[in-house]
């Protein structure tokens, strides 16, 4: 007696399935990075505790927990930038191309070049708006003036800045608003061609219409480059992540879809925490 | 779980549930007032049914507006954004379940005029059924109770059981004799409408069973409403 749905009008399935659907689908599952079983020490201080995770192929990876849960900690390892500070090391395996990024061996100018990081308040360099773009270019590359004003007018372009600083590329990066001044640090960081853009807060320092202007920018991104992007902002996460990672305390609590991490967690802590109940 | 960090937002989810439950107990006064007022052919208990159904309406205006406005100054996640989409959900179905009451209503009010037909136990039943099913779905929203809510949720097919028997009561009424007409044929709409009414008592059970967990009931809920194949022929 199973269809007499239309008699009784009765809904049969769920109305809430569509969503959860999607979500799962939207997961590439070709990684991009993946971290393994990885420790991270300042010191004597354990600040990532057996963290594994996958960065999928040109997906956004948002990362998301309370301050010193360790989530800009796992940035600062994806590209090495930790290796400036004696004292801090990590162990564990982040393998990328097949290579353990992590291991003493491994150059870190070329990793940096496949590993861009734009942070939490835009640093452009006290130069014209063109030389913040070609200096790093010209750290790993050589092109004639022709090339590199292709290089400066493409990263620019695909930032989203292109055309509101094609007429004053001579002039100083400083006289920029500081939604553009992000902007064109994501060009310099894209000019390169990395491979991986990490964002550590990227929009902290900005107005919320500067913001949505970098988060569709990601979204544009995506397209080409993996994406990680630590953030406080947890409607930013859900806006712009495809998976969402939930650091506490150094442990990787949570990961998943973003849809279903902001409707149905499977975590206590994560509950508590993206609710507002943390404590 | 513990409260929110914000007071606010902690009493207002708190108010949520408060107009959901106030909304459930008005929801299951009219079917059992309706019941009532068919059973004891009292046409005054039955207007005031048809009058006091505004009042459901009106709640689930004010449901709605809430909703949307935490919607929009919340943006409510997980466990809370579950509850204040079940709430919009729930308010529709208790709605629904306050129109088929006043109905019935309006139709007690018809059936004091005609001559009474069989006994009316059936109907009492029902509504007893049903009121226990809607009282039992508001109670595990209360209390994040999802194996009370799939208890409820399973449990709907003694309701179809007696609405098919009253099915056949009525039309072997209006076989022996075409006077029964009008009023088995308003009883039959009564009973229909307290065949619906457990069927949104257990929409809402499977809508707190999203709200409480998270995920979805897949499987075909269990249904024994067979009058839709009925076929009667007139006696030779």
């Amino acid at each position: 007696m199973s269809s007499t749905t239309a008699e009784t009008g009765a809904r049969t399935t769920g109305s809430f399935g569509g969503m959860q659907a999607r979500s799962e689908a939207a997961i590439n599952t070709i990684s991009r990075i993946s971290i393994r079983n990885l420790d991270f020490y300042y010191g004597d201080l354990k600040a990532l505790k057996g963290v594994s995770l996958e960065l999928p192929d040109r997906q956004v990876t948002g990362m998301i927990g309370p301050s010193g849960c360790g989530k800009s900690t796992l940035l600062r390892v994806l590209n090495r930038m930790y290796s400036l500070y004696p004292g801090q090391r990590a162990e564990g395996e982040v393998i990328m191309d097949g290579r353990n990024i992590i291991a003493p061996d491994v150059d870190l100018n070329e990793l940096r070049a496949k590993v861009g990081m734009v942070f939490q308040k835009p640093t452009p360099f006290p130069m014209t708006i063109y030389e913040n773009i070609a200096f790093g270019v010209r750290l790993h590359e050589r092109l004639s003036k022709a090339q590199m004003d292709e290089r400066v007018e493409w990263a620019l372009s695909r930032a989203a800045i292109w055309d509101e600083v094609k007429d004053r590329l001579q002039r100083s990066a400083l006289g920029l608003s500081g939604g553009q001044q992000q902007r064109l640090c994501i060009a310099r960081t894209i000019a390169v061609r990395p491979e991986v853009i990490l964002f550590d807060e990227p929009t902290s320092a900005l107005d919320p219409i500067s913001t949505l202007k970098i988060e569709e920018l990601i979204d544009e991104l995506k397209r080409d480059f993996t994406i990680c992007i630590v953030t406080h902002n947890m409607q930013q996460a859900a806006r712009c992540a495809d998976q969402v990672a939930f650091f506490y305390l150094g442990e990787l609590v949570e990961v998943a879809p973003a849809a279903q991490l902001f409707t149905a967690p499977r975590e206590q802590r994560t509950q508590e925490y993206i609710t507002g109940r943390f404590g | 779980m513990p409260a929110h960090t914000i007071r606010s937002y902690e009493e207002e989810l708190k108010r949520l549930r408060d107009m959901i439950v106030r909304m459930g107990g008005l929801a299951e006064r009219q079917v059992a007032d309706a019941t009532e007022a068919l059973v004891r052919r009292d046409t005054e208990l039955a207007t005031e049914v048809v009058q006091r159904d505004a009042e459901l309406d009106a709640m689930e205006r004010q449901v709605d507006g809430f909703c949307v406005r935490l919607l929009a100054l919340r943006q409510p996640v997980a466990s809370d954004l579950r509850l204040i989409i079940a709430a919009l959900k729930i308010a529709h179905d208790l709605e629904r379940i306050g129109d088929y009451a006043r109905n019935a209503a309006k139709r007690s009010i018809v059936l004091a005029e005609q001559p009474a037909i069989g006994s009316l136990n059936g109907f009492q039943r029902m509504a007893r059924l049903v009121q226990e099913n809607l009282k039992g779905a508001i109670d595990a929203l209360v209390h994040d109770d999802s194996e009370k809510a799939d208890e409820i949720w399973a449990a709907d097919e003694p309701v179809d059981d007696i609405y098919n028997g009253i099915f056949r009561e009525m039309l072997t009424f209006m076989m022996e004799d075409p006077r029964n007409i009008t009023a088995a044929t308003h009883l039959l709409f009564v009973a229909k409408n307290l065949e619906r009414i457990g069927d949104h008592a257990t929409n809402i059970a499977e809508t707190v069973h999203f709200a409480v967990r998270g995920d979805v009931l897949e499987e075909e809920r269990p249904k024994g409403d067979t009058s839709a194949y009925a076929v009667v022929r007139p006696p030779e």
